[in-house]
């Protein structure tokens, strides 16, 4: 089948297996291998992007229920050079380590920005409920989401090269 | 809660702020992380490649009486079907575990654990192969399985290895430390003996990032490239070359970012070699990727002690002896990572943090029905057994002699001027001082006030409970003379190269999964020769551009590598010395470093930067006798002894008495883990090593039905702690510096994870006191709390 969507931005059109999940379309089609995936049953959340703003596990979405939306996963989460203030927090106050849940958590912490730019620990901790890191013990995300908060108009990142 | 970090001063450690080197820097890494650029295994496509998956056995224990592949083979897409026959003709169906044993790759003639690799289908995509491992038809003829341990050596138990000529039990080893005569004389002569069965049940790493690899043969050069999930990026290339055939100097090892390895990726799996293998008979890359339920059921597991424990001491609190023995359930096939050795590990550090007179531990190894491993999930090589062990009986002692537990622990730790201490079994603790870092966590949880609010809540009927801990880590394997795995002396390169204009790169032999190499070694580097560290790239885990060494587990990256990293920095220092001299036309003991600059004693003004001194030494200065034109070093590090890390834990829970649910309030962590390289990287190591100790304390376990079922298979079932089940950590810190150890530090990978479950358990159990309950064995789950407050607690297996 075909489907058509929008993709950080851009919009693609692909033919697909009806059957193909959207985290396997989206790392296995369209090469955007920053969305991860870490478990069978709906439980991690590393797979998170946001479907017209609002998080979603692209592990329990088909690709084709994605068709006519605007996914945004975490390669658009910076403009250009410019990065978003949460990918600025996450760096800022560690809120990563391996770095695996980290797409997930950041999408989910602007997505919980977009809709209340002050929330206190509580209101992060139950955003990113729904989703696993084994590495940070969770303070120092609560921290970068916060910092994110904190600094919602960052215009500029100095020095910063993207990676090949 | 506010996140307290107190800092205990102690001037001859170096952990102030520089300007270069030491102190909170951002990591260099995570501007590849944060924008969704890191580069896993399951990244890689490389092209015309396959996808691998593995048909498992759905029973714990049966003959493979028949295996039909033909509709798998039929199936659009698949180009190959691998079965146990196919390997035994290449004399591959069995692979050497860690430990001296051997590991079926695929079944040949028995299954040994539910979740055993049977079958390997290669296809065009992933999908395909998936499809087909539905239509490969296994006929089992279902055994009797071996799931308790403690039945594991009854007369007449079903014989697992029976494919070893001989066996007639399911008996792995014994092993001792310490001396029984001896301990048995002071138990003998003791005012106060308790005894207590201690259940460390079985548990998962879980990383994030599942296990896989993708293969590359190359059958013109007859050379394999490997990209996999590997901690052990140089230890795994020489073990595929003993076991494949193929010349090690043919086979590269890559490990690219790792998502979380906790242990879990130490070993080598079925997988890893199937993919191997998959290469080699198609002629094309292999990926293989295992899901999160293969993963929780066929690799690694942790734990899995039964432990009888006793302690005794006199009528005032002295504690004068500890005695344990362990029956270890290793699984279906021995294949526990440790220095060969040592085959319970540094199990034998149980005597903890206290001075005793005397200790013995007995540990014996058995085959069950259920999935190999062995010592894995930040767990130092079982020193997390042998705390638990330790902590858990110190607080029944302190409950038997109606002693507060901190004052007990105080009065038994061993004391700053005993140190280097020998203790019972066998180790030399090379520095601490443990008085310092309790009396530290005691102050920043306020502990006096804590009991008084316990004593409060008690009276109302509420559950509130306070537990300590204080655990001692033995990290930094290891001296060469005593530590080997597999043959291989558990030593680590590193190599430094100083370019023409002064930017430089280290090569180390350890391998990142998360904890920020890429950073604090080249802050290492940085603090030797004062180069700034965003001027020193890290290269690491790459078997063909790093040196050969160990890899990263038992918290050794910093103990080893680390000091190779020093002091290869310090050879380069010390050869730009006489560049130097021979630029500045004097000579070389006229010369005083400062960081980035060798000068003229007595004339500041005169002297050369490191940047200028790689150009002298690229360029065309006329170089002394015996002095290459290079500024370059490399070092190979045997550690004289470990190190031991130390650290003070005090947790609060509240419990719910209607339902039994454990709600951690605080956890106080006060950590030594010796000079402190980067504080920031240090203080979230901790936090994820306390999150896994709230999950084995109360929510993650590996559980088996008779039948051998994994109940544990998936995060379905296998609970991880989310944001809403741990609090805010609140961290402090002392340092003591190693004084063996080339820049004093000593490791903190796993320290919190070691010293975290029994501080949990022991404030679960301080909880419940007044009900009565004087122990129960994690994971403290609603059930299993509801039921000990019942009267009810068993163990876990
Ligand atoms: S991959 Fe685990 S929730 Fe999607
Ligand atoms: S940073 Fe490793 S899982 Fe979150």
């Amino acid at each position: 089948m075909q489907i058509s969507m929008t993709v950080n931005g851009d919009e693609i059109t692909r033919e697909i297996e009806p059957r193909v999940l959207l985290v396997h379309f989206i790392r296995d089609d369209l090469r955007l291998t920053g969305t991860h995936w870490g478990c069978d049953t709906s439980n991690c959340g590393t797979c998170v992007v946001l479907m017209d703003g609002v998080p979603v596990k692209s592990c329990t979405v088909l690709a084709a229920m994605a068709d006519g939306r605007a996914i945004t996963t975490v390669e658009g989460l910076a403009s250009g050079t410019t990065l978003d203030p949460v990918q600025q927090g996450f760096m800022e106050e560690h809120g990563l380590q391996c770095g695996f849940c980290t797409p997930g958590m950041m999408l989910t912490a602007r997505a919980l920005l977009d809709q209340n730019p002050h929330p206190d620990d509580t209101e992060i901790r139950e955003a990113i409920s729904g989703q696993i890191c084994r590495c940070t013990g969770y303070a120092t995300i609560v921290r970068s989401v916060k910092w994110a908060a904190d600094h919602p108009a960052v215009e500029e990142i100095a020095g910063e090269e993207v990676p090949a | 809660m506010t996140i307290t970090e107190v800092h205990a001063p102690n001037p001859a450690a170096g952990d102030a702020d520089r300007p270069i080197g030491y102190g909170r820097i951002q990591r260099k890494e995570d501007p590849r992380f944060v924008r969704g650029k890191g580069h896993y295994v399951d990244d890689i496509v490389l092209p015309g490649m396959l996808h691998g998956a593995i048909l498992r056995s759905p029973v714990a224990h049966a003959r493979l009486v028949s295996i039909d592949t033909s509709r798998a083979l039929a199936h659009p897409g698949v180009v190959a079907v691998i079965t146990g026959q196919d390997l035994l003709g290449l004399k591959l169906a069995w692979a050497p575990t860690l430990s001296a044993d051997v590991q079926a790759v695929l079944v040949t003639d028995k299954v040994r654990f539910q979740g055993q690799e049977v079958a390997f289908v290669i296809a065009e995509d992933r999908y395909a192969a998936r499809d087909a491992l539905e239509l490969i038809d296994v006929d089992y003829d279902v055994l009797t399985p071996v799931i308790d341990a403690r039945h594991a050596l009854d007369p007449g138990a079903p014989v697992i290895r029976d494919e070893i000529e001989g066996r007639t039990d399911n008996h792995i080893f014994d092993w001792e430390a310490g001396n029984a005569a001896e301990t048995d004389a002071v138990f003998a002569s003791a005012d106060v003996i308790v005894k207590q069965e201690i259940v460390y049940p079985r548990s998962h790493p879980a990383p994030m990032e599942t296990c896989g690899a993708v293969a590359d043969f190359e059958p013109i050069e007859g050379a394999l490239t490997l990209y996999e999930t590997s901690q052990a990026p140089h230890a795994h290339r020489t073990l595929f070359a003993i076991v494949s055939g193929i010349p090690e100097h043919k086979i590269r090892i890559v490990s690219p970012d790792i998502g979380g390895g906790f242990g879990n990726k130490v070993g080598i799996y079925p997988g890893y070699i199937l993919a191997v293998v998959g290469s080699i008979v198609t002629g094309r890359p292999v990926k293989w990727v295992e899901d999160r339920s293969e993963n929780l059921m066929s690799t690694s597991f942790a734990r899995d002690y039964i432990m009888q424990g006793e302690i005794a001491a006199t009528k005032e609190g002295k504690i004068l002896a500890l005695r344990t023995n362990v029956l270890a359930d290793h699984g279906a096939f021995n294949a526990t990572a440790q220095p060969t050795k040592y085959p319970a590990g540094f199990f034998h550090i149980f005597t903890g943090s206290y001075d005793l007179e005397a200790a013995h531990c007995k540990v014996t190894g058995v085959y069950t029905n259920k999935a190999p491993g062995g010592v894995a999930y930040a767990c130092s090589f079982r020193v997390t057994e042998a705390v638990l062990l330790v902590e858990r009986m110190v607080d029944i002692l302190a409950r038997k002699l109606e002693m507060d537990p901190a004052e007990l622990r105080l009065k038994n730790l061993i004391k700053p001027e005993q140190f280097p201490y020998k203790n019972k079994t066998g180790w030399e603790y090379d520095s601490g001082n443990y008085e310092r870092a309790l009396r530290l966590s005691m102050e920043m949880a306020g502990y006096d006030e804590l009991r008084r609010e316990q004593k409060e809540k008690r009276a109302r009927g509420e559950l509130m409970g306070i537990g300590i801990s204080f655990f001692t880590e033995t990290v930094g394997a290891g001296p060469r003379k005593h530590m080997d795995i597999v043959g291989l002396g558990m030593a680590d390169g590193a190599e430094l190269r100083i370019h023409p204009t002064g930017k430089a790169v280290v090569r180390i032999s350890v391998q990142s999964q998360g904890q920020g190499h890429e950073t604090t070694f080249a802050q290492i580097v940085a603090e030797e020769i004062g180069i700034p560290p965003e001027d020193i790239d890290v290269v690491h885990g790459d078997t063909d551009q790093t040196p050969f060494g160990l890899g990263t587990y038992g918290s050794r990256s910093t103990p080893v590598s680390g000091a190779a990293v020093a002091l290869v920095a310090r050879k380069v220092r010390e050869k730009a010395k006489f560049i130097a001299a021979a630029m500045l036309e004097t000579r070389p003991e006229d010369l005083e470093w400062e960081k980035g600059r060798w000068f003229v004693k007595g004339d500041p003004s005169v002297g050369k930067t490191m940047a200028e001194i790689a150009m002298g030494a690229h360029g065309t200065v006329t170089l002394p006798e015996g002095i290459d034109g290079n500024l370059d070093a490399e070092v190979t590090y045997d550690p004289p002894n470990l190190t031991f890390p130390f650290g003070a834990y005090i947790c609060v829970v509240d419990i719910d008495p209607g339902t039994g649910h454990v709600k951690v309030r605080r956890f106080i962590a006060v950590d030594d883990c010796g000079t402190r390289i980067n504080p920031m990287i240090i203080e979230g190591q901790v936090h994820g090593g306390l999150t896994d100790g709230v999950g084995m304390a109360l929510m993650q376990f590996i559980e088996f039905d008779e039948s051998g079922n994994n109940l544990g298979g998936s995060f379905m079932d296998y609970l991880i702690p989310t944001a809403m089940e741990v609090p805010n950590w609140e961290t402090g810190f002392t340092v003591t510096p190693s004084p063996h150890h080339p820049i004093g530090a000593k490791g903190v990978g796993e320290s919190a994870t070691v010293g975290s479950p029994p501080a949990i358990l022991n404030a679960v159990v301080d909880a419940l006191a007044p009900l009565g309950v004087t122990h129960m064995d994690m994971p403290c789950t609603p059930a299993r709390v509801w039921a000990a407050m019942q009267g009810r607690a068993t163990p876990p297996i």
